[in-house]
């Protein structure tokens, strides 16, 4: 019986002390960014590899949930008689929430992942003992960087999500299934408010980015440097972001649904 | 300290929570000189480097660099003093992402304002003294051990570092590259006037070069002195180790129950 409360007391205490680490590396980040900035370069390389390289698996997704959403929301619509709100339907729901929140889930999977894979390699293969040693902060040259990076590029991908999604649902709703199109264009324009949804939306995946790089960063910078250290931490990242962005999307959902 | 002494390593301890690594080291070391720590695996010959080099901290005692004691530097003035220190890992940790020409440029790039006339040269002159300008624009993966520790060998003394550490650079290479890298770690050391600190096991290829030689076990310095007054050295485990002996002060088996009491005779 004690075992098992030790056991329990072990585990909540070292998930303490790893949100403890992941905040004193927010800070470090946070002080080292001014050197980082200097250096931009580094950071648009970063934007590249996390952002451009993510454009296919974004564009593609966005394309089908968009898609989806056009049939899905002929299909309920209709029954009402108000098929032509499907634009506003699709538009709402694409900005609000399946915007950032899809576009979260799949950078955590797709840059994430990778994020962490490299700096747990790096750390495994002492290139960042190597940069410590030459007097350069791994911190400054190698996690500020991909921070900032992740930071800009997730409002970017979110948006093009939201706007191919846009597109998909077009696609099903005016040629296929015959939906006016001046209404589907109209109605969307006048009921998706730019304060209300779109800055609500970009908001969320500001936050996102946030949390999804953080935890990528972390976790890669905190892997023990064996081959099963890297890939735990790995696997830990998509959980750990995942969940993060579901939870933090309904806290922030609810914040903005008051105000 | 005395002047031509560059690092001084005073009653230093270190452990972790489960386990005391060092009790008492106390080394010297003097300029212009090959010295070398031995020992057994995991006798902590690696974290004597991390010690000088400031990455973790003594629990007692001190390393003290070119006058100045390493633990209680800030992060500047760690990084100040890593700027006279140049360190070449066991497996080179040379960056993936860059290429050999890069890897060398990196420390130059960072801590100087050098036109990219002038760092080309430097970088091609370092390759040059390692063997390797040739494979200056090779990634490091195309590269073989010995070839990667060469290269890593030119970033640690891109900086005409005071010091070069050497963290087992003879592991896992065959003879041609070890007697390649033996030469160039004496070479390096006197046309740039640096002091060298080398990590290693190797008893042959050390005694064969070093000025001065550290054998550290159970936590001290269990024996000191120039490659020749050790070889003629009467000590029990420095004979087992110099002669390679498979039982004596460190013995062979780890400790376990009694041998018939876990075969259940």
């Amino acid at each position: 019986m004690l075992d098992f409360f030790e056991k329990i007391g072990g585990t909540i205490r070292s998930k303490i002390t790893r949100l403890g680490a992941a905040t004193r590396l927010f800070f470090s980040i946070i002080s080292y960014s001014s050197d980082s900035f200097k250096r931009f370069n580094l950071t648009i390389r970063e934007i590249y590899f996390t952002g451009v390289l993510s454009l296919v698996i974004i564009v593609v997704s966005a394309f089908f949930v968009g898609m989806v959403l056009g049939l899905q929301g002929y299909y309920t619509l209709q029954k009402y008689g108000s098929s032509e709100a499907i634009g506003v339907l699709v538009a709402l729901a694409l900005v609000r929430e399946l915007g950032p929140v899809v576009t979260a889930l799949l950078f955590a999977g797709r840059a994430g992942t990778a994020i962490t894979a490299e700096i747990g390699l790096m750390k495994a293969t002492e290139q960042l003992s190597a940069m410590e040693m030459m007097a350069v902060s791994p911190v400054a040259r190698i996690v500020a960087p991909r921070f900032w990076a992740g930071i800009i590029t997730m409002p970017l991908l979110a948006s093009i999500f939201s706007m191919v999604g846009v597109l998909g649902g077009y696609v099903v709703a005016v040629p296929l299934i015959g939906v006016d199109e001046g209404a589907f264009w109209s109605q969307m324009q006048a009921n998706v408010d730019f304060n209300y949804d779109i800055v609500n939306g970009f908001i969320k995946s500001v936050v996102f980015g946030i949390a999804c790089t953080i935890i990528a960063l972390f976790e890669g910078y905190d892997a023990p440097p064996t081959a099963e250290g890297v890939s735990r931490a790995t696997t830990r990242t998509v959980v750990t972001s995942s969940l993060a962005v579901l939870g933090l999307d309904f806290v922030l959902t609810s914040f903005m649904l008051t105000v | 300290m005395q002047k031509d002494l560059i690092v001084s390593i005073k009653d230093l301890a270190f452990g972790y929570a489960e386990r005391q690594i060092h009790k008492k080291i106390n080394m010297n070391f003097h300029r212009g000189k090959v010295v070398a720590i031995m020992g057994g695996s995991g006798c902590g010959k690696t974290t004597i480097l991390r010690l000088i080099g400031g990455q973790i901290k003594p629990s007692s005692g001190y390393v003290e660099v070119d006058g100045q004691i390493v633990h209680k530097q800030g992060r500047k003035g760690i990084y100040e003093l890593r700027r006279k220190m140049g360190m070449l890992f066991q497996h080179g940790a040379l960056f993936s992402d860059l290429s050999v020409f890069e890897n060398v440029a990196f420390p130059i790039r960072e801590h100087t304002n050098l036109s990219e006339e002038i760092i080309k040269d430097l970088v091609l002159m370092k390759l040059n003294a390692v063997g390797l300008r040739g494979a200056n624009q090779l990634m490091p993966t195309e590269l073989s051990g010995g070839m990667a520790r060469r290269v890593a060998l030119a970033r640690a003394v891109a900086l005409d570092p005071d010091i070069i550490m050497y963290d087992e650079p003879f592991a896992g290479l065959d003879p041609i590259s070890m007697g390649v890298i033996c030469d160039l770690i004496r070479t390096l050391n006197d046309a740039l006037g640096a002091t060298s600190i080398i990590v290693t096991h190797d008893v042959t290829e050390t005694f064969a070069f070093a000025d001065y030689i550290y054998f550290i076990a159970d936590g001290i310095v269990a024996a000191e002195g120039s490659p020749s007054d050790l070889k003629k050295s009467q000590l029990p485990f420095v004979k087992q180790f110099v002669h390679s002996q498979k039982d004596g002060p460190v013995p062979f088996h780890y400790q376990a129950n009694d041998y018939s009491q876990d075969l259940r005779l």
